[in-house]
């Protein structure tokens, strides 16, 4: 699998009141999420954000609650992948259960600036900045996760009796 | 290599003899939760799975507490689709307006939870169990999904850090003050993916409630989970709360750890995380002049009757401070009616407090006490990242309940040994 989009950045320890703010959690409705995703750190987010476009972050992504509206919000928003120095852990659970792609390479988010284009091959675990021409590699993920991404997820993974 | 406490627990709930740090495993669960903000989106996965029933009855666990008493019609129809779930599910566990608390104070006292247990959660301060001496961490509502239908959920084992505590707590230092202390030291991912196991001798000198405060926090750190020794403490608590028998797991002997700290809990200061983590931790003699608005003394993380009670020392017989909203939440119905039984909201009625029904409103800006552009408060909560309370100007200062009850009197961060000598 490969993503190609151009890179929206942000900094460490983005949480998950901004990826999407509690008062907005009185709803489970993917498209109003996503109309309302990062908006305490970056108020266009919705507006200026294109299908596919790649997101870029710190240390500890995805930190605080374990809200799944925020990969969720994410996702629906059209982001492809979010790649970060590390991921906070239970974000990193979620993202992985409901098929958004995320990768961590902390080379890669120092080198990639906001508005790069950039190219991943999930297989081959290789990060292309295509604006630098700079490649990064990543550690892919173990078996058992990557075969929860290829159903789609894990509920996707217990539908077809390979969960339990 | 021995097991630590945690890998322990875990090993005997996949049914292996030994485990080690980075092993995947597929787990028997003795609880799933979930609240009213993440179970209506478990609930769509449940019945997408095209699952009927839940595994147990008796080991689902819904509380209706993040926007409840309803907010809003939103949040009324998100309470509804839980509660119709729990009815046709025939769920035990369902705790409504009236019955509900917080979620991480109720499970406890209903003793829904006892030592050596695995406890999966849809909320993030569901690693409060751990100073029961149970396995427990926050998933998403996917994890909980799964978790309903099959009693099951993977793990990688972790690895883990031990703190090593000794001594005591000094006058109005409390729980609070000491993870506060070890988030600033060790940072907001300084446990990412780790158990924080709690040992030595300063265990003992630690309440169950301090305890409780301690690992509700451990997710401020990043970790998996947080976990304490069961003790005499534990056993008398888990036995005045629970049918079931606690089961006591313990770490080996040459358990590996990552790394190792010291804390000499005689040594630790009041303490306040400053806007907008939770590492960014000053010492009461180091804050400074913090004027602010509003004071929140409640949620999971301080809303005990020990926290409650510690506030009203402070209260009795004193006002707060012109300009300042002072919102007191008892965490349960047990807690409310046990405050209002021993005076306690008599006095903080008398202080020029409010007193709310159990509620985690304003922790998450939720509602009950949400703060306008630019305005600050000192909460009892766990979290201060920007507009967590309210707009994004706002401020918040996490701080113990004896810090905050002074700073309700004081008008702005104040030390209580100092208002009470």
């Amino acid at each position: 699998m490969k993503f190609t989009g151009t890179v929206i950045k942000y900094g460490d320890n983005v949480d998950t009141d901004v990826i999407i703010p509690a008062r907005y959690l009185n709803t489970i409705d993917v498209n109003e999420l996503a109309s309302h995703c990062m908006e305490d750190i970056d108020k266009d987010f919705h507006k200026k954000i294109k299908t596919g476009d790649i997101m870029v972050a710190g240390q500890n992504f995805g930190c605080g609650s374990s809200r799944e509206h925020a990969p969720i919000a994410i996702k629906a928003s059209g982001i492809s992948l979010v790649i970060a120095k590390s991921f906070a852990r239970i974000f990193y659970r979620n993202a992985i259960n409901i098929g958004l792609a995320i990768l961590e390479c902390p080379a890669a988010v120092d080198a990639i600036e906001n508005g790069h284009e950039v190219e991943a091959d999930m297989d081959a675990g290789v990060i292309l900045d295509k604006t630098t021409g700079a490649t990064f590699a990543t550690a892919p993920f173990p078996p058992f996760i990557q075969k929860m991404i290829q159903n789609g997820g894990l509920m996707e993974s217990i539908r077809k009796g390979e969960f339990c | 290599m021995g097991m630590t406490m945690t890998q322990k627990i875990l090993a005997a709930h996949a049914g292996l003899d030994r485990v080690e740090a980075g092993q995947l495993i597929l787990v028997n669960l003795d609880m799933v939760l979930g609240n009213d903000i993440t179970s209506p989106v478990a609930i769509r996965e449940f019945n997408k799975l095209g699952a009927t029933e839940v595994f147990d009855k008796d080991k689902v666990t819904m509380v209706m507490d993040h926007f409840a008493p309803n907010k809003d019609i939103k949040a009324a129809e998100q309470c509804k689709m839980c509660r119709t779930f729990c009815n046709e599910k025939e769920v035990t566990n369902f705790y409504d307006v009236g019955r509900m608390g917080i979620e991480h104070a109720l499970l406890p006292e209903k003793g829904l939870v006892v030592s050596g247990d695995v406890v999966i959660g849809a909320d993030s301060h569901t690693c409060t169990y751990g100073a029961l001496g149970a396995f427990s961490t926050g998933v998403g509502s996917t994890d909980m999904a799964c978790g309903m239908a099959t009693g099951k959920a993977w793990f990688k084992v972790p690895s883990a850090i031990r703190f090593n505590l000794t001594g005591k707590l000094n006058p109005f230092v409390s729980g609070k003050d000491v993870i506060l202390h070890i988030i600033g030291m060790i940072g907001v991912d300084g446990a990412l993916y780790r158990s924080m196991e709690f040992t030595g001798a300063g265990v003992a000198a630690l309440s169950i409630y301090d305890r409780l405060t301690i690992s509700n926090m451990a997710i401020e750190a990043g970790a998996k989970n947080g976990i304490f020794p069961v003790d005499e403490q534990t056993l008398a608590y888990v036995a005045g709360h629970s049918t079931r028998k606690p089961v006591v797991y313990t770490a080996d002997e040459d358990a590996e750890y990552e790394a190792s700290y010291d804390i000499d809990l005689s040594t630790i200061k009041s303490t306040v995380a400053f806007p907008h983590l939770p590492e960014n931790t000053r010492t009461i003699d180091e804050v400074g002049e913090v004027v602010i608005d509003q004071v929140v003394i409640g949620s999971c993380t301080n809303g005990q009757y020990k926290d409650i009670a510690e506030a009203a020392e402070i209260l009795k017989g004193r006002k707060v401070a012109r300009g300042v909203r002072a919102i007191i939440i008892p965490a349960t119905q047990d807690i409310y009616l046990k405050a209002a039984e021993n005076g306690l909201l008599k006095i903080f009625i008398e202080a020029g407090c409010v007193v709310s029904t159990p509620t985690c409103g304003p922790c998450l800006g939720g509602y009950m006490g949400i703060l306008a552009a630019g305005e600050r408060a000192v909460a009892t909560t766990n979290r201060n990242f920007v507009g967590r309370m309210g707009h994004v100007t706002s401020e918040v200062y996490l701080a113990s309940p004896a810090v905050a009850a002074a700073s309700a009197v004081a008008g702005k961060i104040a030390d209580p040994a100092a208002l009470m000598k």
